[in-house]
């Protein structure tokens, strides 16, 4: 550590923002991979994992992405929803790591929903 | 970036720590570790989250989930069901006893939730030993607008027109106190904290030293660059160990970041801080005696005036400030003076941190806006009264305060209406006192207490509280005589105009105030020789009330030396012979059937 000026701690700041985003809920964006075991099974976790390292490789601290339960869509597993603000979740079905990425870059980062891996719209929690 | 999915926030203040949070969270570490999951979630030891009675505790983020009285092996459950599957474990959440329903998160418990955190905005929810978590939640910005933006008039305006006042027990304006020692003539002057938490039961100061010691860090430096300080000093008691391990650290990593020490954040403002742990005595906490202290002498007051602000420590112009206090400083140079007095009442604005406890159900720190009624802090956030007992009374201020009585449970809690209840508002110390307690017996322990804690340096203080503390302990013992009430009257006056210090002067305002709403039970001892709440042992008969008794056998299997007869479907029957008056009996009677 060094001593620092005023940039300099806005720059500590803004390196820190996902303690920030994660624990007052303050996200620009949501990621929410469910995580049934039917999800698990079908590899929920290799997506989870791709979703957090987007994040870091991009710095994405308004980013958000956690874990919830079974979404009650077993066959379409793995399942993934994104909110935005008070927006409508937008909910992908038979998520891979490679489709994960695709929805990172022009959904989350792009502002683009993929039409072709969405199954349904509801608003959930 | 490093990037956690999810945040866990285990509770490492001291109360939580008592209760064994440390080995939660070594299991928690375990199993998620077993589970491989330590690189995407985040365990954190957090300062006190001020729900202490549920201890441990933690928070879950991003859902906010808080669970209660963890145990270590409930920590495989939590992970694998929680952590790795979305589910979180409803059998560890919070039940609201009233509903006996479990809600899920914090905020919507009403303890939390009715709460309105300013001074404590950083409770639980960083990490305190790590200084980039409180740069992530605004920390230091103050100090960067005051040192780069501001002039010292400035400052002291702003801290004036927020209506700031000491949260240490006077509740004396703070930028007024700034100003003088601003305008104070000299080239070296002080800022100090005090930290010196004395009164039985309270416990704001250290909780925000454990969680939050940037904050007073950054709000003594602002108050520095007001006054004209370069060196400050942190009194704060030796009993305190994790709050002085917490402030170290984070002096260090100040300095680290040249946020402490010379030329801060290239403003050319030079200011540092420095830590004496105090022994303990209770008069450290008045400022003249915390300044000889620091001095290296016996803490012991001097007469005011001269003022701190004139002569302070080592005879220089100094300001004293409660940790509280500090705390709320860099809000305001942030957010604006309007922001903090939006809150509160004409004459007390902001919010007020209170440590509750006593015969309460859910024990814990509490922040709320100044005028919030005691009966919301007693019922809505504090849960009621355990036991199905009635609430008697609530003490306010400690040792230098004064009991309120149920029938003002109305009172709005800010200074003015506090002080017209006899009581005051004091540093936050907050008793709840049930209907088993004796007021007399009450008057007494603080008596005891502060005469205990009396210096010596002055005669009034010296001598009269001890002559009251003999009067209280003979009407306890049944000793008492006519006209006792009288003489503790006047004794307390002239105690309060003629002692030295604050400890003197106040001292009194314990057995006064038991006087004016429960004067009926120091007649009731005095005259009747009894003690109507069945507390005082030399006053007790220890017979079984056969009106009242229902039968069921209890003391009987309690009692420690067999001195109670009982057969199924008769009353008890205790033989004095054999009775040792432990009072285990009338401590199990639920129906307080022996008197």
């Amino acid at each position: 550590m060094a001593r620092i000026n005023r940039e300099e701690l806005e720059k500590i700041k803004q390196q820190n923002k996902a303690l920030i985003t994660v624990r007052e809920g303050t996200a620009r964006v949501h990621v929410i991979v469910h995580m049934g075991p039917c999800g698990i099974a079908a590899g929920a976790r290799p997506v989870l994992k791709a979703f957090i390292k987007e994040i870091e490789a991009r710095d994405a601290g308004d980013v958000m992405v956690s874990v919830s339960d079974c979404a009650g869509l077993c066959s379409q597993e793995p399942v993934v929803s994104v909110h935005c603000g008070a927006e409508q979740a937008v909910v992908y079905g038979k998520v891979s790591e490679e489709t994960a990425k695709e929805i990172f870059v022009q959904h989350v980062m792009g502002g683009t929903v993929l039409e072709r891996y969405r199954i349904e719209e509801r608003a959930e929690q | 970036m490093k990037y956690y999915r999810s945040h866990l926030l285990v509770c490492a203040g001291t109360g939580c720590v008592a209760s064994k949070s440390l080995a939660v969270k070594k299991a928690l570490e375990e199993e998620i570790v077993k589970h491989q999951l330590e690189d995407e979630v985040l365990v954190v030891g957090t300062g006190c989250n001020g729900f202490c009675a549920a201890g441990p505790v933690m928070v879950v983020y991003p859902e906010g989930i808080f669970y209660q009285r963890l145990k270590p092996e409930d920590m495989a459950q939590l992970v694998e069901e929680h952590l790795l599957q979305g589910r979180p474990v409803e059998r560890l959440m919070f039940t609201d006893p009233a509903r006996k329903k479990t809600i899920p998160r914090m905020h919507d418990i009403s303890f939390f939730g009715l709460q309105e955190l300013r001074a404590l905005r950083n409770r639980g929810i960083i990490d305190a030993e790590k200084i980039d978590d409180y740069i992530a939640r605004n920390g230091y910005f103050a100090v960067a607008r005051a040192l780069l933006e501001m002039t010292s008039e400035q400052i002291i305006g702003q801290i004036k027109e927020s209506g700031l006042r000491g949260r240490g027990g006077a509740g004396f304006s703070t930028g007024m106190k700034w100003e003088f020692a601003s305008k104070a003539r000299g080239d070296i002057k002080y800022a100090l904290c005090n930290g010196d938490e004395g009164d039985p039961g309270a416990f704001m100061d250290r909780s925000i030293l454990e969680a939050d010691p940037h904050v007073v860090l950054e709000g003594m430096t602002i108050a520095a660059k007001a006054i004209g300080s370069h060196q400050g000093y942190i009194y704060v008691r030796a009993e305190y160990p994790l709050a002085v391990s917490r402030l170290r650290i984070a002096i260090s990593q100040a300095r680290e970041y040249g946020l402490l020490g010379q030329n801060i954040l290239g403003s050319g403002f030079d200011f540092d801080v420095e830590i004496y742990q105090g022994a303990g005595a209770f008069v450290c906490g008045e400022e003249t005696a915390l300044m000889t202290s620091i001095e290296g002498k016996r803490g012991m007051p001097r007469p005011r005036p001269p003022f701190p602000a004139y002569q302070g420590l080592w005879k220089k112009p100094t300001i004293l400030n409660n940790v509280e206090t500090y705390a709320n400083v860099p809000p305001i140079i942030l957010n604006g003076a309007k922001w903090f007095n939006s809150f509160g009442t004409e004459g007390s604005k902001g919010t007020k941190v209170f440590a509750v406890t006593g015969a309460i159900n859910n024990i814990g720190l509490v922040e709320v806006p100044m005028g919030t009624p005691l009966r919301t802090i007693i019922y809505d956030i504090g849960g009621g009264i355990p036991n199905r007992r009635k609430l008697k009374a609530v003490q306010l201020g400690g040792p230098s305060g004064g009991c309120v009585p149920e029938s003002l449970i109305d009172t709005p809690v800010d200074f003015e209406s506090i002080t017209k209840t006899g009581a005051i508002m004091g540093s936050g110390g907050m008793v709840v006192i049930d209907e088993t307690a004796c007021m007399v017996n009450i008057a007494k322990f603080f008596l005891e207490f502060t005469q205990d804690e009396s210096c010596g340096k002055c005669t009034p203080c010296r001598i009269g509280t001890k002559v009251m503390l003999d009067i209280l302990k003979n009407i306890c013992e049944g000793k008492g005589a006519e006209g006792d009430v009288e003489t503790l009257e006047d004794l307390s006056v002239t105690i309060k105009n003629s002692s030295l210090c604050g400890l003197g002067q106040t001292a009194p305002n314990p057995v006064l105030t038991t006087i004016r709403y429960f004067r009926d039970e120091y007649d009731a001892h005095i005259k009747d020789k009894i003690c109507p709440a069945v507390s005082c042992t030399d006053l007790i008969k220890f017979e079984v009330v056969s009106d009242l008794c229902k039968k069921c056998g209890k003391c009987a299997k309690a009692c420690p030396v067999f001195a109670i007869r009982w057969e199924k479907g008769q009353i008890a029957f205790i033989d004095k012979n054999i009775c040792t008056k432990c009072k285990t009996c009338i401590n199990t009677c639920p129906f307080r059937a022996i008197a």
